[in-house]
């Protein structure tokens, strides 16, 4: 069938901003799908209000709305632009719930948009669980028991019928939000509370628990003549009960015969069809009894999804792009399959390697929080890995995770230094740590594949690591094999070299690295490098193809192994390498990514071969037609080096991935790879404080009186030379990781004792501490020469919250001229200093009028998205055409820019978004660790109402009316009196906690007064709970952490209302209400504000 | 536990070492891979991988082991069997054997440890070649010497190695209600056809390879269903005859009784209705082939296990209608012929291994056996 040509344009939605269990996978598939769509004739309009992403940037779709993903905003674009179509399969739950709300709402109807993809009975058959059953049922396909309840009455009968344990899971809710496994009555009766909270619709399916089954995805695509493919079987490492984002997940499936793999596939295409998904991909989970073989289905997803990236990472197999072209009315046999270019779509890959992805969590960030895994979604990130076997393959997935590990242990770090102690000293410490491990593997945690390996290491048999783990006994086996390899590993230096040769090779394909492998011999890793060159013990490389070799490949998507026949095919072509950003993390995410693609795509441009190297599934970067080549491997200077070996690239560009490239520099450099930008000296001046302040002093830079402490006795004279307040951090970190204001010694003790350990070679820095400065960032571009300031964005937030925490405003809100001339004055001058040769990003405190640098990063910062989008300057490519040598002066002719920075008739308001529902029991305050997932943009006129559009998308409604609940701590009510006004004056009920009350009556403000939690009910949380109030103003004060304080905050974060924990948030978000009064949004592309 | 070596020769020339996991030994046959991702025990017990040491793209085999439900016929066939990793533990329900203890039960030479990649690119690149596996010659001359001399599989009559002794009522694995009687004509039968025909009702006979038409239609048979079978299509003409004559048979005496052929049956109908064979480069060999049905339009994945094709020009004038047609190389996989109910496909609806909706050729089978005693009534 043709594709159809009664629609001609077609909105599609995005995502929104990166949470947890919806990141950058959807700006892979949304960017595939608005290409593929274009491609074929079709006018796109999108929307999304993530900046941060690929498909929003102005060139790849019609119209662009970074707009808030609300039915209202939804509405007035559609109004505007009028597509015949509305593809809402993209976008995450994100998008289909929108689909659902604009569908029932009748705003589709009224304007004749037709959804295709999926069609909304779809939709709601998918979601709501009791249909979703009943449909099952009807197909006669079999599910775990359960039942449906509204109240805890209904839950305990129905949990009486099917005994414990049982799975709470409420209805309608993203990323399994408030479900959980409970074993007891008291846990039940906990569960269900929260369960009925978190459902919108106040239901919770009460479910047969099948914890310990193997769990199995597949991942399907069904075209409009009903023809229906698997495009990957996945079978979960973790069991069911651990959520399949949290999950250790493998392909092809390993432990299915093929009766039982084809039942379920049969079983997947009845659900496909029995839900109604016409066209496009969907998501199917199953669970298996491994004692009887007994299949039931899970869950469906009728969209695509995380796990389809995954899928199509995996396998090469583009299942966005092929969905929206199945959307439009094509069959999947008229799509050609791009890798073998010669055969057609219709047909399911088969693989000849092992795929393993591992979840990147981050729950050192949220101290206190649970980190046992269970239904409820909590990483933040993955990797995956290719190998020829499991074994290859989970080594080089650990590698990749970077959470300081070379690969499934024996590499001296994390716990194997506890473990290795237990084993030495035996006796009690061998009980203690054999009971950690015990527990560890019982329990789903993070580190659980680590504690298999030290079950083994202390003497644990494979049954008793099944038995406590219920994981797979196949999956429990390969990694018993990488142990026992392991114990041979230190004979390596006595053999006979003949058998060197072939030892090696042979640990190699165990998935070994060069690090475990120097630390099993004791001897550097260089040695051991060295030596494997020497042996000509080198990776091949292999094609990701689709067909396990039965065709020929087109497409240069490699992953590396250690086999006879290596299959890239090198050229003489300039060549130049983009090492890419890792594992999602916080501190690190799409933003990275983003610049990496835009790197490759300006490199292209300036006819550069550009070659990939990363390891996140979820990214566009590797997607197999973004670069040249593609290399799905680990970012380690071992795996890196291997390909450079390979490619020999012109250069190397670490720029743009955050800070994991920039971990590599050093190694890199030795190495005698050119690093194109700014210089390894540079960088490392830049990260060095002792240098930089050097510098800073050089050029008459102010900067925060500083010290760096190696012992507690140190950093205490430090901090009262400095007087307190001051922020410590532990040196080299990213995104704020264990930075800490103190306030005093106890506080800096308590620090240095349980959250960063201080030694000669691991000092602390410490800062003077700035109060109440406002924080400015930075983003400029230099070619050594000529600078180019092509942002500065205002905080709204203080200093002192991390700046991927604060939301801020381009152009500058509050600023001087005066600030702003010295704030290009010293960027310029910094970047002529460090001869930056790229991008910079600089953070100032402008305090008393006086402008501070905080600090310098050489490279693109998380910011770029967001600039570029705010300015329409596309920054990150600019910079990639400086690295490899073209003068800024001539980059910045071409273009039509002449204002640094650029002068905007709007306004752009970055916000950002916190993932507090995920982690119970942890308090809501912003510091200078950064806690946040993701970022959203509002767009307009003026300050309030792009203030108000960010605060919308990033998910928190400013109210138009009803009560505020103010509670403030003391150093900040005498400053909170405007905002206090303001409220009353906008018509707002004020009401305070006792004390805030009392201050607040003395200024003659008519407030009302609540009680605290210990004076008496109804209290300040029972007014949360009750929904009495509509926006809380909450500021912890800075040195105690008050239980009041934490109790509202954590109210308002389980009961979904507006929460401010800054004084500086709410004199915005008092001017964003202001300028919705009486007004309604509106809505302009991002190509219209361009041509403003 | 020692390793025991275990070598892999090509004619080309090519030698892979690696670790025997199965019997010890020496076996030659015709190199091919398969790319199936799941099913390697009915895959090795199925007897049309007689005279072939297949190579499976997938590299972890063995994982679930080996149980008595899956086996194509009562033993496995093929001449050997080269894997990248063969599973060191058996982790299924069902597995009640290893697959390296059934491979050594049934002295199947099997290598582990290759570059199976490196051998599949081979295969394609140089076509389907005669090989050696061994654990007890190690000479790479030697071995591909021994490769290069051994009998190629083309005009060989393989089929009698496999076919039954003499002719039998297949025990079906479950009882089902019997309304019709069918012929097999067993080249080499995997089990799960004879499954398929009982489960829809028939009553299966099986007849070895060499029975004549007039053994076959003594019976008074209500369908006739010609066999998957290993080899060279054209080495068998004594089967091609005899389908010649129950074509014959058909045409003049009994133009309701039903043929359906699969794979190598596929092949003997098309030349007994005087078309021609050829073989492919390196065949089809895995469960991700995409057919369509030109007849209904639609697609379905396939199992598939051929080296040899029919010639769709060949049968241009014979009154065939093409029906199937492969969509990664365009070669036919099914036909009909235009009068009679005699109809054919290249690749395994009976699946095992392998997707299930090619099923529905069973139904058309049998349809044409309800049509039939419909009207005998």
């Amino acid at each position: 069938m043709p594709k159809r040509t009664d629609i001609k344009k077609i909105l599609i939605i995005g995502s929104g901003p990166i949470v947890i269990g919806q990141a950058c996978e959807f700006d892979y598939s949304g960017t595939q799908a608005i290409k593929a769509l274009r491609k074929e004739g079709y006018k796109i309009v999108l929307v999304n209000s993530n900046p941060a992403t690929i498909m929003t940037d102005p060139e790849f779709a019609d119209a662009t709305y970074i707009e808030p993903l609300a039915p209202d905003v939804i509405e007035k674009i559609i109004e505007k632009e009028r597509p015949e179509a509305l593809l809402p399969t993209l976008g995450g739950q994100t998008a289909l719930n929108l689909a659902v709300a604009l569908s029932e709402s009748g705003v589709l109807k009224k304007y004749n948009v037709e959804l295709i993809g999926a069609k909304l009975p779809a939709i709601q058959k998918a979601e709501d669980r009791r249909l979703f059953r009943r449909t099952m049922q009807d197909i006669g396909l079999d599910l775990p028991q359960s039942g449906y309840a509204y109240s805890l009455e209904e839950a305990l009968k129905i949990a009486e019928k099917i005994g414990f344990p049982l799975i709470i899971r409420p209805s309608f809710t993203l990323g399994g939000i408030g479900s959980g496994t409970v074993y007891t009555r008291e846990e039940l009766l906990d569960a269900v509370s929260i369960g009925l909270d978190a459902s919108p619709i106040g239901e919770i399916l009460v479910e047969e628990s099948v914890l310990g089954w193997k769990e199995f995805e597949l991942e399907v695509m069904r075209d409009c003549a009903d023809n229906c493919v698997v495009i990957c079987s996945i079978e979960n490492f973790d069991p069911m009960g651990v959520h399949t984002g949290d999950s250790i997940t493998v392909a092809p499936a390993q432990t299915l015969t093929d009766k039982e793999y084809q039942k379920m596939r049969d079983w997947a295409f009845k659900v496909i069809r029995a839900i109604g998904v016409d066209t496009g991909g969907s998501n199917i989970q199953f669970a298996v009894n491994p004692k009887d073989g007994r299949i039931v289905v899970i869950e469906m997803n009728p969209r695509v999804s995380r796990s389809s990236a995954l899928a199509s990472k995996a396998t090469g197999f583009p299942i966005a792009k092929i969905a929206s072209l199945l959307a439009v009315g094509y069959r999947l046999d008229e799509v050609p399959n791009d890798i073998t270019k010669k055969t057609p779509a219709s047909f399911e890959p088969t693989i000849d390697y092992c795929v393993v992805k591992i979840p990147r969590f981050a729950f050192e960030k949220f101290t206190g929080a649970d980190q046992t895994l269970n239904t409820a979604m909590k990483s933040v990130g993955e990797v995956m890995s290719l190998g020829r076997t499991f074994k290859e393959a989970v080594q080089k997935a650990v590698r990749g995770l970077e959470v300081g590990r070379n690969g499934l242990s024996f590499d001296g770090k994390g716990s194997d230094k506890r473990v290795e102690a237990a084993i030495k000293e035996g006796g009690k410490l061998k009980e203690e740590v054999l009971n950690e491990v015990r527990m560890k593997l019982n329990t789903p945690n993070c580190e659980r594949i680590f504690n298999i390996m030290h079950a083994f290491q202390l003497g644990l048999s494979q049954e008793d690591v099944i038995s406590l783990s219920k994981i797979d006994p196949w999956f429990i086996q390969q990694i018993y094999e990488i142990f026992q390899w392991a114990l041979r590993i230190p004979q390596l230096s006595k053999m006979p070299p003949a058998q060197k040769k072939d030892f090696l090779y042979r640990t190699k394909q165990f998935g070994f690295s060069d690090q475990q492998i120097a630390y099993l011999t004791k001897q550097s890793h260089e040695k051991v490098r060295a030596l494997r060159n020497r042996l000509k013990v080198k990776p091949s490389y292999k094609l990701v193809d689709t067909c396990a070799a039965e065709f020929e490949a087109y497409t240069p998507y490699y992953y590396s192994t250690y086999e006879q026949e290596d299959e890239v095919v090198t050229d003489k072509k300039k060549k130049v390498m983009i090492l890419g950003a890792g594992p999602n993390r916080i501190g690190q995410g799409i933003e990275f990514d983003y610049c990496c693609v835009h790197a490759v795509m300006s490199l292209k441009d300036e006819g550069y071969e550009t070659i990939m190297v990363n390891c996140n599934p979820e990214t566009v970067s590797t997607d197999y037609d973004i670069s040249d080549r593609l290399y799905f491997e680990p970012l380690t200077a071992e795996d890196v080096l291997n390909i450079i070996e390979k490619e020999k690239p012109m250069g190397v560009v670490v720029q743009f991935g955050g800070q994991t490239p920039l971990n590599l520099t050093p190694a890199l450099d030795k190495a005698g790879v050119k690093i194109l930008g700014t210089s390894p000296k540079s960088i490392d001046t830049a990260e060095d404080r002792k240098l930089f302040s050097k510098i800073l002093d050089k050029i008459k830079i102010p900067q925060a009186a500083s010290g760096t402490a190696f012992s507690f006795a140190q950093a205490r004279d430090i901090a009262h030379k400095l007087t307190y307040p001051v922020m410590v951090r532990p040196s080299y970190v990213l995104g704020g990781r264990g930075m800490k204001v103190v306030y005093d010694d106890n506080m800096l003790s308590e620090y240095i004792n349980q959250a960063a350990q201080v030694s000669p070679d691991k000092p602390i820095l410490i800062d003077k501490f700035l109060d109440n400065a406002i924080e400015v960032d930075v983003d400029a571009l230099s070619d050594g020469k000529d600078v180019y300031i092509a942002g500065i964005m205002e905080h709204i937030e203080e200093a002192g919250i991390h700046s991927g925490d604060s939301a801020c405003v381009i152009p500058p809100n509050t600023l001087s001229p005066e600030i702003i001339a010295t704030i290009k004055q010293y960027t310029t001058k910094l970047a002529v200093m460090l001869q930056v040769k790229g991008l910079m990003n600089i953070q100032f405190a402008v305090k008393d009028g006086k402008v501070y640098i905080l600090e310098a990063n050489p490279r693109a910062s998380r910011t770029i998205p967001y600039v570029s989008k705010a300015t329409g300057l596309a920054l990150a490519k600019l910079a990639a055409k400086v690295m490899v040598g073209k003068k800024l002066k001539n980059i910045m002719k071409a273009s039509s820019l002449k204002d640094s920075p650029p002068k905007l008739k709007y306004v752009a308001v970055k916000e950002v978004v916190l993932p507090w529902t995920r982690f119970s029991n942890v308090d809501v305050v912003l510091g200078p660790e950064m806690k946040s997932t993701g970022e959203v943009m509002g767009i307009d006129s003026d300050f309030g109402r792009a203030f108000a559009k960010a605060e919308i998308a990033a998910g928190s409604v400013l109210p138009r009316s009803g009560a505020v609940l103010v509670s403030l701590g003391p150093v900040n009510k005498a400053e909170a009196l405007p905002v206090v006004k303001e409220l009353l004056n906008l018509g707002f009920e004020v009401m305070a906690t006792t004390h805030t009350a009392e201050f607040f009556a003395q200024h003659q403000l008519p407030v009302t007064v609540v009680n605290k939690i210990s004076e008496g009910r109804p209290n300040v949380v029972d007014i949360i709970k009750n929904k009495k109030v509509s926006l809380i103003i909450n500021t912890p004060s800075g040195k105690v952490s008050r239980a009041d304080g934490y109790h509202i905050r954590r109210s308002a974060v389980i009961y979904n209302i507006p929460i401010l924990t800054t004084l500086a948030a709410a004199r915005a978000t008092v001017e964003g209400i202001k300028s919705q009064k009486n007004r309604e949004i509106s809505v302009h592309s991002l190509q219209e504000y361009y041509k403003k | 536990m020692v390793l025991k070596k275990c070598f892999l020769a090509l004619e080309s020339g090519r030698v892979f070492e690696g670790v025997s996991f199965g019997a010890d030994g020496e076996s030659f046959g015709e190199m091919v891979f398969n790319t199936s991702l799941s099913g390697y025990q009915e895959i090795i017990t199925d007897p049309s991988y007689f005279g072939q040491i297949i190579c499976m793209t997938n590299p972890h085999i063995g994982n679930y082991g080996v149980n008595p439900e899956d086996m194509e016929s009562s033993l496995p066939y093929a001449a050997g069997f080269a894997v990248k990793e063969a599973s060191a533990v058996v982790s299924n329900w069902r597995a009640k054997q290893s697959l390296q203890d059934f491979l050594i039960e049934h002295k199947i030479v099997a290598i582990e440890g290759i570059d199976t990649r490196a051998l599949t690119k081979h295969l394609r690149d140089r076509g389907a070649m005669k090989a050696v596996i061994s654990t007890v010659e190690s000479n790479p001359k030697k071995l591909v010497e021994k490769a290069k001399k051994s009998k190629s599989i083309i005009g060989v009559d393989m089929v009698s190695e496999v076919t039954c002794a003499r002719k039998y009522i297949y025990n079906p694995k479950a009882r089902y209600k019997t309304r019709c009687r069918i012929a097999l004509l067993d080249c080499g039968s995997k089990d799960n056809i004879a499954n398929e025909l009982s489960k829809r009702g028939a009553e299966v006979h099986v007849f070895p390879a060499s029975s004549t038409s007039d053994e076959i239609l003594e019976i008074n048979p209500d369908g006739i269903m010609l066999s998957n079978g290993p080899g060279d299509p054209e080495a068998v003409s004594y089967v091609v005859d005899t389908v010649k004559k129950l074509i014959h048979h058909v045409s003049k005496n009994d133009n309701t009784l039903p043929i359906f052929g699969i794979c190598l049956g596929h092949q003997m109908l098309g030349l007994a209705l005087g078309g021609h064979t050829y073989k492919l480069k390196f065949g089809h060999r895995g469960a991700n082939h995409p057919v369509k049905d030109v007849t209904t339009g639609k697609i379905e994945i396939t199992s598939q296990n051929h080296g040899f094709c029919v010639k769709p020009e060949s049968l241009k004038d014979k009154n065939i209608e093409f029906t199937h047609y492969n969509l990664y190389d365009g070669t036919l996989e099914g036909f009909k012929h235009r009068t009679l109910p005699i109809f054919s496909v290249q690749y395994h609806p009976e699946a095992s291994p392998g997707p299930h909706e090619s099923h529905y050729l069973f139904d058309r089978f049998f349809e044409l056996i309800e049509n039939r005693i419909k009207k005998s009534n």
